[in-house]
C-alpha cells in the first residue's frame, strides 16, 4: 500500500488545520461572516472551508489513479488523450423532414465532418406515423419524421454510408430506425461490416427521466437487447447502446444519482446481455455512455474521474472481463439544458462554456454544446455556431488540452471524486438490493428519487439557498431584450403536409401481401419471444412503416402508462 | 345569479398536464407538487395527452384552472385545439395558463388564443402558484351555474 | 344562502340531455350535497335506482385504475354508459391534494358515454362516503347504467361506499406475499368477484392456485346472498380477460336483481346517506354553537367547572339551532 502522503506530515497538517480553525478564521470571521454557513456541491455533498493532504488520508495513488489509459482509467481511459486527438464535438441537430435534413448533412460533409448525428422529431421518437392524430402539429420540429424506409432513403440521398458513421439518438423504435438504416446501405451496396455508428436504444433511463417509453419495462429491454445481440453479431462497427445519465440528471437528479442510476443501467444490460449466452467481452466494448455537465464545475469533473473507476472496476471484478478494452468508460456529453434561462438569454453562451470546460477536464470524447436561444426553440444557425465555437476555444485557445487530467492532485477534487464515487456504490447497492435496475423501475424507486431531487432544487432556488443569475438574482425585466433573439423559422405544417403525403404514398404502392406476411411474422417473433430484429428487418424492407411495426409490436408486448409518481 | 354554496368552501382545482409527445414532465411535477403543497386540489393527467382529453378531463373535474406543459414547440398547434375544445364544450370559462420552452414572440400569439399567462423557463413557483390562485377566485367569483 | 331550485333544475336537465358540462358542475354541487334544497335532491333521487353500482377495492398497487380503464370499452361494447368515481387514497394533513388516478383512465376522450370524476378526502368537508354515494345517485339518475367506484383501504369511508355496491370487485396481484394474508386487510369477506391482476408475473399460477383454494374453503368471499364468489386471472396491462371479467359482473347483476337484492342496496344507500346527512348537519351546527360560545366557556373550563353539563348544553342548543333547518 502506498500512501501518497507520510502519516507523520499529515499529523502535522492537521494539528495546524486545527489551530487555524481556532485562532485564526475566527478573526476573520467576525470582521465579515461567511457567505452561507452550510456550503454544498449541486448534489448536496457538504463543502469544507479548505482542503489538505489530511483529506486524502490513505490515498493509494496507484489503486486510485493510475496513468492515463491504464486501470482503473481515473485519469482517462486513452495514454495520451487529447494531446493526440481532441474530442469529438458532435453536434446533434436537425429538424424538419428527410430533404432539408438531406441537405444538412451534405453541407456538413462538404465541411469536413464524417460523423453525422441525427435528432429525430417527436413522432419518430415515440413511434407515432406523421399521419396519426397524435403526431399532429409534432412533425419535423424538434428534429427529422423518418416513418419509413422510403425517407431514409432520402436523408442519404447521395451520401455514401460506407464512408460516414452516423448517431441516432433513438429508443424505443430503435430496431426499427436501425432497419431502415441497414435497409438503405444494404441498397448503396454497403457491406454490414462498413456500417457504423450508434443507436441511443437505452430503455431504462426512458421509464426514469426520458419518458418516450411505449413498450412496458420488461419487454422494452428484451427489444433493446435484441438489438445488442443482434449488432454484435452482424455489424462489427455499430456501438448499439449509449447507456444515458444526461436525461435522468436533466430531470432533475444529482450528479450522484446521474452516476449511480446510470451505471447500474449499465449492469442490468450486462447482466441481461450475458444471460443471452454472450461473452462479456464480446459485447462490452460497444457499451458507451452519455453523460450531463452542469453547473457546479468541481463536482461534474469529479463525477466524470469517478465514473471511470466505477465501471472499470464493475466490469473486471463483477464480471470478470479479460480484455483492458472492456473495462472503459467511454462517453459523450452534452452541456446541461436545464441549466440555461429564458432570462437574459445571452448568459447561457457563459454557462455552457464553464460546462462545457468542466466535460473536458473529465476526460470526455465527445461533446456537444448548447445553443443560447434553447429555452425558447430548436438552435438558429447562429446560436448554434456559437456553441460550437466555445468548445474550439477550449480546445485550441485555453491550453487545458495540453496535459491529460491536470486537476489530478487537487485536495479538494480527489476527496469529491472519492466522495462521488462512495454516495454513488450506495445507491447502486440498495438498487442490487432490490434486484437490479430493471426491478428498482418497476418498483418506481428512481423515479421518486429524481421528482424528489427536482423538488427539492426547485425550492432551494425559491427559498434563495442556491442563486441563477437573472432568476433569482441580478433581475432585469429584458422582454424587450429577448424579442431580439433570432431564432430558427421554418415551414412546419408544409413539412408535416408533405410527410402525410408520402407515407400514404409508400402505403399505397407497396406489395400488400408482402408486406402484410412480414407484419404477421414479425408479430409471431414477437410472441415467441424470439430476437426481433431479422424480422424488423424483413418488415422494413416489405415498406411497412415505423407506426405498424410499433403497433404491431405494442399488441404483443401492451403499453406502458405511467403509475402515478411525483 | 351566482351560487354561493357552489363557490364556497372547497380548494381549488386545478389540471396539469402536458399535451402533446414529448415526455419532459420534470416541469409539470413541480409545479404540481408546488401547487399541492400551496393547498390546491391538482389532477394530474401525465403525458402524451391530446387537446380533446384535457379538456375533457376539465370539464369531468369541473376544474378551476388548466395549466399546461409543452416542451416540444408545438404549443401553439396544441393550445388552439385546446381552445376550440374548450368552447365547444361550454368549458372556456376555465382559465388556461401554459409553460414551457416558448419564444417570447409566441407569448404574444397564445395570449391572443386566450390563454392567461405564460411560463418561461427560471420562472418562479411562487408567481405560478400565485397567477394560478388569483385566476381561480377570479373564476369562482364570476361562475355561473348556467 | 343557498342554491336556486330552478336554475338547479335547469342544470339538471342539461345533463340529462347529455351536457358534460352540467354533469360536471353538478357533480361538485352534490360533493356537499345537505344544504341543497330538498326537494332537488328528491328530484335527483326520484330519476335514479337503476343502475348498477360496482365497487372495485384492493391493495395499492394492484392496478386497479389501469383494471377499471380496460373494462370501460369492454362495458361500453356491451351498450352501458359508464361513470367511474375515482377516489383518490393520497390526501395528506396539510396542504393539497394529489390526484394521480386519472392518469391511467384517459383514453375515453372521444366517447360521450364515459365520464369519470376524482374525488379526494381533503376537499370535502361532509366526509368522503357522503360524497361518493351523493355523486352515485347523481350519475344513477343521469342515466349512466354501471357506476364504479374505486377505493383503497378499509377505513369507515370506504366500508360505507362499499356497503352501496351492488357488486364488489376485490383486485390483487403476484407476489404481494401471502396474498390471502394481503387480502385479509378487510377485504376478504366483501368480495363477489376476485380479481387477480397481472397475472403475467412469475408467480401468478401460484398466486392463483392458493386464492383458488381459498375461496373453495369458504375463508373468501361473501356467501350472504347465496351467490359463489368467483376468481379471474386477468392482465389489465394487456388487456387480456376483460371480456370473461365484464360478463361475470353482469351475471352477478342479474343474480342480484332476480332475487330482489339490488333494490335493497339503493334503499340501504340511501339510509346510509341518510344518516351521513344528518351526521354533517349536526357536526355543523355543534361547531357553530361552539363558536358562539367558546369564549365564555375558556374560564369555566379552566376551573374545572360543568364540563360535561356544557357539552350537553351545546349539544342541545346546536339541535334546538338545527330546528331552523331544512336549508331555506
Amino acid at each position: 500500500m502506498g500512501e501518497l502522503y507520510n502519516k507523520d506530515e499529515v499529523e502535522k497538517i492537521r494539528k495546524h488545520i486545527d489551530k487555524w480553525e481556532s485562532d485564526v478564521v475566527p478573526q476573520w470571521l467576525k470582521r465579515v461572516p461567511e457567505r452561507s454557513n452550510n456550503f454544498t456541491t449541486l448534489s448536496g455533498i457538504p463543502i469544507k472551508r479548505v482542503y489538505t493532504p489530511a483529506d486524502l488520508n490513505n490515498f493509494d495513488y496507484e489503486e486510485k489513479l493510475g496513468l492515463p489509459g491504464e486501470y482503473p482509467f481515473t485519469r482517462g481511459i486513452h495514454a495520451t488523450m487529447y494531446r493526440a486527438r481532441l474530442w469529438t464535438m458532435r453536434m446533434f441537430s436537425g429538424y424538419g423532414g428527410p430533404e432539408e435534413t438531406n441537405r444538412r448533412l451534405k453541407f456538413l460533409i462538404e465541411h469536413g465532418e464524417t460523423g453525422l448525428s441525427l435528432a429525430f422529431d417527436y413522432p419518430t421518437l415515440v413511434g407515432v406515423d406523421p399521419d396519426d392524430p397524435m403526431a399532429e402539429g409534432e412533425v419535423g420540429i424538434v428534429g427529422v419524421s423518418v416513418p419509413t424506409v422510403v425517407d431514409m432513403e432520402v436523408v442519404f440521398n447521395g451520401i455514401d454510408m460506407g464512408s460516414v458513421t452516423t448517431n441516432m439518438t433513438i429508443n424505443p423504435p430503435a430496431p426499427v430506425l436501425l432497419s431502415f438504416y441497414v435497409a438503405v446501405a444494404e441498397k448503396q451496396g454497403v457491406p454490414y461490416n462498413k456500417i457504423g455508428g450508434t443507436t441511443q436504444n437505452d430503455p431504462l433511463k426512458e421509464f426514469i427521466a426520458q419518458k418516450s417509453y411505449v413498450f412496458p419495462p420488461e419487454p422494452a429491454v428484451k427489444v433493446a437487447m435484441d438489438l445488442i445481440e443482434w449488432s454484435v453479431k452482424n455489424l462489427p462497427l455499430w456501438n448499439p447502446i449509449s447507456i444515458s445519465g444526461y436525461h435522468i440528471r436533466e430531470a432533475g437528479a444529482t450528479a450522484v444519482q446521474e452516476l449511480a442510476f446510470t451505471l447500474a443501467d449499465g449492469i442490468e444490460y450486462v447482466r441481461q446481455l450475458k444471460a443471452r449466452g454472450l461473452d462479456v467481452d464480446e459485447f462490452a466494448p460497444r457499451l458507451s455512455f452519455f453523460f450531463d455537465a452542469h453547473i457546479n464545475f468541481f463536482e461534474e469533473t469529479a463525477k466524470f474521474r469517478a465514473a471511470r473507476r466505477m465501471w472499470a472496476k464493475i466490469m473486471r471484478d463483477w464480471f470478470g472481463a479479460k480484455k483492458p478494452r472492456s473495462w472503459w468508460l467511454r462517453f459523450h456529453t452534452q452541456t446541461a439544458g436545464v441549466s440555461l434561462t429564458a432570462q437574459q438569454p445571452w448568459n447561457n453562451i457563459v454557462r455552457t462554456a464553464i460546462e462545457a470546460l468542466a466535460a473536458v477536464l473529465g476526460g470526455t470524447q465527445s461533446l456537444h454544446t448548447n445553443s443560447f436561444d434553447e429555452p425558447f426553440r430548436v438552435p438558429s444557425e447562429f446560436a448554434a455556431k456559437i456553441a460550437l465555437r466555445t468548445q474550439q476555444i477550449i480546445a485550441y485557445e485555453t491550453g487545458v488540452a495540453d496535459t491529460i487530467d491536470p486537476l489530478a492532485g487537487s485536495y479538494y477534487v480527489e476527496w469529491l471524486t472519492d466522495q462521488i464515487e462512495e454516495e454513488a456504490w450506495k445507491y447502486i447497492d440498495r438498487i442490487e438490493r432490490m434486484g437490479g435496475m430493471l426491478e428498482a423501475v418497476k418498483k418506481g424507486f428512481p423515479q421518486r428519487e429524481v421528482a424528489d431531487a427536482a423538488y427539492r432544487f426547485q425550492k432551494d432556488v425559491e427559498d434563495g439557498r442556491r442563486f441563477i443569475v437573472g432568476v433569482n438574482i441580478f433581475v432585469e425585466n429584458e422582454v424587450e431584450d429577448i424579442r431580439k433573439v433570432p431564432l430558427l423559422e421554418f415551414d412546419q405544417k408544409g413539412i408535416e403536409e408533405r410527410q402525410r403525403k408520402r407515407i400514404a404514398q409508400v402505403r399505397s404502392s407497396r406489395d400488400q401481401q408482402r408486406w402484410s406476411r412480414a407484419l404477421d411474422e414479425l408479430r409471431k417473433a414477437a410472441e415467441r419471444g424470439d430476437n426481433i430484429m431479422p424480422y424488423v428487418l424483413q418488415a422494413v424492407k416489405a415498406y411497412a412503416t415505423l407506426g405498424e411495426i410499433m403497433n404491431t409490436l405494442k399488441e404483443v408486448y401492451g403499453t406502458y402508462v405511467e403509475p402515478p409518481i411525483y | 345569479m351566482s351560487s354561493p354554496q357552489y363557490i364556497e368552501e372547497r380548494p381549488f382545482k386545478v389540471i396539469v398536464a402536458k399535451i402533446g409527445l414529448d415526455g419532459h414532465d420534470r416541469g409539470a411535477k413541480v409545479i404540481a407538487r408546488a401547487l399541492k403543497d400551496a393547498g390546491f386540489e391538482v389532477v394530474y393527467t401525465g403525458i402524451r395527452q391530446t387537446p380533446e382529453q384535457v379538456a375533457r378531463a376539465a370539464v369531468e373535474e369541473d376544474a378551476d384552472v388548466i395549466g399546461i406543459s409543452i416542451l416540444s414547440g408545438a404549443h401553439i398547434h396544441h393550445i388552439q385545439r385546446l381552445m376550440e375544445k374548450l368552447k365547444e364544450m361550454g368549458a372556456d370559462d376555465i382559465p388556461v395558463v401554459v409553460g414551457g420552452t416558448i419564444p417570447v414572440i409566441d407569448v404574444d400569439k397564445l395570449k391572443e388564443l386566450g390563454v392567461k399567462d405564460v411560463f418561461l423557463p427560471g420562472e418562479s413557483l411562487r408567481r405560478i402558484t400565485d397567477v394560478i390562485r388569483t385566476l381561480a377566485e377570479e373564476r369562482r367569483r364570476k361562475v355561473r351555474l348556467l | 344562502m343557498s342554491l336556486n331550485n330552478s336554475e338547479l333544475a335547469v342544470l339538471l336537465d342539461k345533463a340529462r340531455r347529455g351536457d358534460l358540462r352540467a354533469t360536471g358542475k353538478l357533480l361538485t354541487i352534490m360533493e356537499d350535497p345537505y344544504r341543497l334544497p330538498p326537494e332537488f335532491f328528491d328530484m335527483v333521487a326520484s330519476q335514479a335506482g337503476r343502475a348498477h353500482v360496482i365497487g372495485v377495492t384492493g391493495i395499492p398497487g394492484a392496478g386497479k385504475s389501469t383494471l377499471i380503464s380496460r373494462l370501460i370499452p369492454e362495458l361500453r361494447r356491451r351498450g352501458a354508459r359508464v361513470a367511474v368515481i375515482a377516489i383518490d387514497p393520497t390526501s395528506p394533513i396539510s396542504g393539497g391534494a394529489l390526484l394521480g388516478d386519472r392518469l391511467r383512465m384517459q383514453d375515453h376522450a372521444m366517447d360521450p358515454g364515459v365520464f369519470i370524476r376524482s374525488v379526494s378526502t381533503r376537499g370535502l368537508k361532509g366526509g368522503l362516503s357522503l360524497a361518493a354515494l351523493s355523486m352515485i345517485e347523481l350519475f344513477d339518475a343521469l342515466g349512466y347504467e354501471k357506476i364504479l367506484v374505486e377505493t383503497v383501504g378499509v377505513g369507515q369511508a370506504e366500508v360505507d361506499i362499499m356497503s352501496a355496491a351492488h357488486t364488489i370487485l376485490v383486485v390483487t396481484m403476484p407476489g404481494v406475499g401471502d396474498d390471502v394474508q394481503a387480502l385479509k386487510a378487510g377485504v376478504m369477506e366483501i368480495g363477489d368477484i376476485y380479481v387477480l391482476n397481472k397475472s403475467d408475473l412469475p408467480d401468478a399460477q401460484k398466486a392463483y392456485e392458493y386464492l383458488s383454494f381459498a375461496l373453495d374453503k369458504g375463508e373468501l368471499g361473501s356467501y350472504d346472498s347465496g351467490w359463489t364468489p368467483k376468481l379471474f386471472k386477468v392482465s389489465a396491462v394487456m388487456g387480456q380477460g376483460m371480456a370473461e371479467l365484464a360478463d361475470a359482473i353482469d351475471e352477478h347483476a342479474s343474480y342480484i336483481r332476480s332475487i330482489g337484492l339490488a333494490r335493497l342496496k339503493v334503499a340501504s344507500r340511501r339510509l346510509t346517506l341518510i344518516r351521513l346527512m344528518s351526521e354533517r348537519m349536526l357536526t355543523v351546527a355543534v361547531e357553530e354553537e361552539f363558536k358562539r360560545v367558546k369564549a365564555e366557556l375558556e374560564a369555566k373550563a379552566l376551573k374545572a367547572k360543568g364540563i360535561l353539563a356544557e357539552a350537553s348544553e351545546v349539544a342541545r342548543r346546536a339541535c334546538k339551532n338545527l330546528d331552523n333547518l331544512p336549508p331555506t
